[in-house]
Parts: C-alpha cells; structure tokens; sequence
C-alpha cells in the first residue's frame, strides 16, 4: 500500500478505502480489508493472551467476536484502538495489525490520531458526568473545534444516528447520568459517532442491557453499518447472528474459526465451533 | 432465678462472662475518649466563651477580635478599687489625669488586648502554606497516579513521602530554618555572614547570595507547606484514584490527549475530595507551632503585616513577605508558657483556645458539608 511512507497521516486513506469499497461494496471479504491483523501475538507482562491471530475485518461491515469469557476478545479489541497502551507491560510481542494499510504500532502512529478514527463504545457505559449536550461534544473539542453552530450540528446528526435525538432533545442540557442504562450506552454511541470515526469497536454493548434496550442497540448497529465498520463482542449468540455480517470465534487466545455469520452458525468448518454455538461448551 | 426449659437458655458459662466482660472494657474504652473530648471542650468552652462573648449587647466582645496583644496593667486607685487596664489605656488615662493616684500592683504582658495580630498572622501563613502545597502536591500527586508507571523510583518516591508524614513537626522547623532562612538564594544589598556563596549581580549593586530569607513569613508558609504536602499528596491521589477508570478510557477513546484527557474528564471529579482535603489540611497547619517558631513567629509586634511598609512598589510586595509575624498557636504557646502565671492572663489564654477552636470547628464543618454537597451533585 501506498503507507509505507512514514509520514503519511491515516488521514490521507479514507479516500482511496473508499474507492476500493465501492467498487464491490456488498461481498464481504473479497474488498480490501479495513482492519488487517497478521499472525498477532499479545502478551501482558508475561502471560500470553493471544497467539497467531490472523484476521481481516472487512469495511462496512459487522463483524463479531464471541467465545468463551477470558479467550481475549476483549484484548483484541483494545489492540485495534491501542487501549492497550494505557496496561503497563501489555505488549503484542509478534505480528502486525493494519487498519487502512497502516501499521499502528508503527512508533510514526500517533494513538491519539489514531483513537480519532477508530472509536469505542465500553461494556459498562461511560458517559461523563456532565451534560448530555457536552458528553456529545467531547470528543469534538478535545479535538480543537469550538464554533457554537458546527458543534450544534455534530451533537444532532450525532444523537439522530445514536437514535437518541427525540428522548433527549428538550433536555440537551441535562446530566447525563440522569439517563437510563440503555440511554446512556446510546449516548456513549453518539459520543462515539461524533467523531466520525471510520471504526467503531464495542465490547459486549448491551451487557448491562434489558431486552427492549438491547433491542434498539441492535437496531442502531444495522443502521450504523452503512456508514462505519463496526467490530462487536458479544456473548450473545442470538445477537452474534442478528447483528453480525462476519463472526470470528476464539479460545484460549487463538481464533478458532471465522468466517460468514451464516456459514459460522449453519455450517461451520470445525466441530468446536459447532460445540460452542449450540451451547456444548464455553 | 429460674432457668428457662428450652434449648436456647442462656448458660452461666465462663465463655459467656468473658463475653460480657470484654464487651464492658471495649466499651469503657471507648466512652473513655469521649469522656477525655467532652472535658477539654467543655472547659474551653466554660472559661473562654466569657471572653470572647458577653451577656449584653452587641454580644460578641469585639476588643478581642479586633485588637492586637497587650500588656495589663493591674492597679489600686484613688478609691482603693482594683482596676485592670492595657498598658495603651494605662498610659493615656495617666497623662489625662497626671495627679491621679496609682499604684501598680503588677503588670502582666501579652494579657490584654485580643488576638487580631496572631489570627492575621496566621490567615497568611495558611495562605502561603496551602499556595505551595497546593500547587506542588496536586502536580506531583497526578503524575505519581496518572504519568508514572511504578518502577522502583516511583516506589522509592512514594516510600519518601509515607516517611515525610511521620516526621516530628519540630524536625520541620529546624529544616525550614536551616534551609527556608539560612540557605536558599535571596537578593540583598550586602551579603550576610554566613551567605554559603554570593556573587554580585550584573548591572545592579544588589547580590544574589545563599544567605536564606530570615525567619519570615515566606520561610514559615513554605516549612508548613513542606509538612503537610505528604497530606496533600496522598489525599489528591485517593482522590484521582477514586474518579472511574471508565473516564480516562472514554477519553482517551474520543481522541484526547493524556492532558485533555486529566483537564476535562479527571480533575474536575477529583477536585470535591482535594477541595475538603485541604480544608482539613488548612485546620492543621494553622495550629502548628514548632514549624514556625524558629522560621517565622514573634511573640510581640505591634503591627500588623500591612501597616507601616517603607518600601514601595515590588519592594513593598517583598518587605511584606519578608517580614516576621505573630500567629496564633505560637501566641496560645506564650500565653501559656512563656510568661509568669497568674489569674490575670486566664482570659488571654482560654480566650485565645477558644477562637482557635472554633476557628477549627467551623473549617471542619465547612469541609464536610461541601462534601455532602458535592455527593449531592456528582453520582456515577
Ligand atoms: N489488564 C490485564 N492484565 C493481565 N492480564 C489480563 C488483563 N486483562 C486481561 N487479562 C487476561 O487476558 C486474558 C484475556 O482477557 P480478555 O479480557 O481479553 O478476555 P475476554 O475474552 O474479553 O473475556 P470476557 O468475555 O470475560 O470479557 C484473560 O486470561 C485475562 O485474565
Ligand atoms: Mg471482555
């Protein structure tokens, strides 16, 4: 690819992604994948918690982890935005991962340029203590925009995508916290989609969720793919399969298989996957 | 006594007396405290509320407040009365009336007048005391629990700042004299004495010599500051500890820098608990004494610290910072141990403990109550 430039911005790639996508927008996997990840191994401290992942992540697309608890979804996840970075001795000790053809852990990547464009929604939601208008608003002016009218008009496109626009319209100025559970997660959405990233990562989203929350989570997710690639861990199968386009399973560190969410759930290759979908283990 | 027919009867064991037994002593134990608490308060409160209260109007002795300390003078007049008067008072009323007839039976310094002098002196200690450690503590307590990553420096730093908290006050104030008065560079006309090493500063006839401040106001605040920063710092760092990682990650998630990061989405949740921390630290930097007994309190002066500066524009700023003062609790340590005893420097003394603790109280309750405010309004 055309990154090998280290001073090349991730900046500059969109386009060219963009142009790739179009030309095959809706078969998954044959287009230049967004998200390369190559032979990755990942240690915190000494402790291995991922082997020899190797995985392509295809744009627009939504693509699942699932897996037994403690297989290190969560861990891959947080090596796509460098969250990682932030554990003190976590490091992947072999194999690249490229998003947009860039090596990010090229010491030229900036994580915080990075972070901008692949955004993530957390397991337990996180809004900040402050209003509903400024929680939207963060990543926006941490960012260097301060004029009224586009921060206005970000923090609505943001909260219509995050299907939260007609709850909380009258009541932009109100605490955050004084939302409900499935509010707050949409909110944190919102907050992430503000940025405009190319990615959105969420890990187990709708955990802390009732069923009708969940529900409009899931609903959010399809709508949001036509414009973002979304990778979601789940330990909800039913969801894996009504939200997912791709899904990887993984044990103990390793990817076991991916594929298809049709082909995962109807057909797998392997008989752990099997197991594991119709509940015989994890 | 009867014993009950069932099971569950209580059984005069030696096992059950001892229950009852310790249960007795644990709580004498604790009852003792308050017993202890309830004595020091109530005498304060009995024998100093006089003096700074009374029975008519406008109710609050404000002499007290208002004045700085003075002599008593205790004579017999004319009509063989009794009479107590500060020496001020003494002087004018004899000059008025020059064929009176006194005579003196005693006088007895630093037992009139109020205590504005120390509470003034006092007020600007804490300031410049809570300014440095302030400023120092919450920039080092955030990059000890937001910057570093525990190494065996950091481990080193945080075992260095355990072991500041537990030295003796008076090992402070021989610190701040040796160092605060004697040994940091300061500007002067002519080098002292035992300037460590000066040299004259181009363009100008003043020096820059290691000679030290003096004892000061500045040298007092900033040996203070030294004793309560371990205070600070492990406060800020509780409270950054206690602000949800979830905000950092969010954060930084969005884009932001470490920085913006510890601006927007930390500090303003960690401020409520170092606010009330340093509240607290202020009521216990305000009544140290042996901090500032050698590095900046006299026990007499008639000024206060803004009254009376000769020199004028940045020289005044520094004639005033560099000026001795009176403070409280070095004042209540004259009143009660430098000076002859007798009963007619009770007032000054109880007066003196009674202001101070009220002084005390209402930063307590202050502090608390903010903290109650500031739960009221920030969940998460
Ligand atoms: N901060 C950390 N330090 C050390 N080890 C960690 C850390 N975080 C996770 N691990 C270990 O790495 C492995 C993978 O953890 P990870 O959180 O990625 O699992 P997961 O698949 O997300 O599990 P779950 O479904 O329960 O969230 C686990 O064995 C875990 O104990
Ligand atoms: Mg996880």
């Amino acid at each position: 690819m055309l990154l090998e430039n280290p001073n090349s911005s991730l900046m500059e790639t969109p386009s060219l992604e963009e142009d790739a996508v179009h030309t095959s927008p809706s078969d998954s996997g044959e287009s230049a994948p967004i998200i390369d990840i190559e032979g990755v191994d990942f240690h915190y401290g000494k402790s291995k918690a991922l082997s020899d992942i190797t995985l392509a992540i295809p744009e627009k697309q939504v693509t699942a982890f699932i897996g037994p608890s403690g297989c290190g979804k969560s861990t891959l996840l947080r090596c796509l935005n460098r969250m990682n970075d932030l554990i003190e001795g976590a490091q992947i000790s072999k194999g690249v991962i490229r998003i947009l053809g860039t090596d990010i852990y090229d010491p030229t990547v900036d994580p915080i340029e990075l972070r901008k464009h692949v955004g993530m929604v957390f397991q337990k939601s996180n809004p900040f203590p402050k209003t509903i208008y400024d929680n939207v608003a963060y990543g926006l002016r941490v960012g260097g925009l301060t004029d009224k009218h586009g921060l206005d008009e970000i923090v609505e496109r943001s909260l219509r995508s995050a299907a939260l626009w007609d709850e909380t319209k009258d009541r932009l100025k109100d605490n955050a916290m004084g939302l409900s559970g499935g509010q707050q997660q949409r909110l944190c959405i919102a907050r992430a989609i503000a940025v405009q990233p190319k990615i959105i990562l969420m890990d187990e989203p709708c955990s802390a969720l009732d069923p009708i929350a969940t529900m409009r989570i899931e609903k959010l997710i399809s709508e949001l793919k036509s414009d973002y690639t979304i990778v979601i861990v789940t330990h909800n199968m039913q969801q894996a399969s009504r939200v997912s386009d791709r899904t990887a399973l993984f044990y103990l560190g390793e990817l076991v298989e991916e594929g298809t969410t049709e082909q995962i759930f109807q057909n797998p290759d392997k008989k752990e996957t099997e197991d594991y979908i119709s509940g015989r283990f994890g | 006594m009867a014993v009950p027919e069932h099971p569950f009867a209580t059984k005069a064991t030696a096992l059950h007396k001892q229950e009852s037994a310790i249960r007795v002593f644990l709580r004498a134990a604790t009852y003792f405290i308050l017993c202890c608490a309830a004595f020091i308060f109530l005498d304060i409160f009995l024998k100093g509320a006089p003096v700074v209260f009374q029975a008519n109007f406008p109710f609050v002795n404000f002499d007290f407040l208002t004045k700085s300390p003075e002599t008593l003078v205790v004579y017999q007049d004319g009509e063989g009365e009794i009479q107590q008067q500060s020496a001020n008072q003494f002087e004018a009323m004899r000059e008025a009336h020059p064929d009176g007839q006194y005579d003196i039976i005693g006088s007895y310094s630093y037992s009139a007048g109020g205590v504005l002098g120390p509470l003034i002196g006092t007020a600007f200690l804490v300031m410049i005391c809570m300014t440095v450690a302030l400023s120092i503590g919450v920039a080092s307590a955030i990059f000890l629990s937001e910057y570093s990553r525990g190494g065996r420096t950091i481990r080193g730093i945080r075992l260095a700042i355990l072991n500041l908290a537990g030295v003796p006050s008076i090992v402070f104030g021989l610190f701040g004299l040796g160092f605060f008065c004697y040994a940091v560079p300061n500007i002067v006309a002519e080098p002292a004495g035992r300037s460590l090493f000066h040299f004259q500063l181009p363009f100008s006839n003043s020096y820059l010599s290691l000679e030290g401040w003096d004892a000061c106001m500045l040298a007092g605040g900033c040996t203070l500051a030294l004793m309560i920063l371990p205070v600070i710092i492990t406060a800020c760092e509780e409270s950054l500890r206690a602000v949800p990682m979830g905000f950092r990650e969010g954060s930084l998630a969005l884009g932001a820098t470490k920085w913006q990061t510890i601006r927007k989405a930390v500090l303003p949740y960690a401020f409520p608990g170092i606010l009330t921390a340093s509240i607290l630290g202020i009521t216990r930097v305000a009544g140290e004494t042996a901090p500032i007994m050698f590095t900046a309190a006299v026990a007499h002066k008639d000024k206060l610290p803004w009254q009376d500066l000769e020199s004028s524009g940045l020289g005044r700023l520094f004639e005033f910072f560099f000026q001795k003062v009176q403070a409280l609790p070095y004042h209540i340590y004259t009143v009660a141990a430098k000076i002859p005893q007798s009963d007619y420097n009770k007032p000054m003394q109880y007066g003196s403990v009674f202001i101070f603790m009220m002084l005390v109280f209402a930063f307590a309750s202050f502090s608390i109550l903010l903290r109650i405010q500031f739960r009221k309004k920030l969940k998460w």
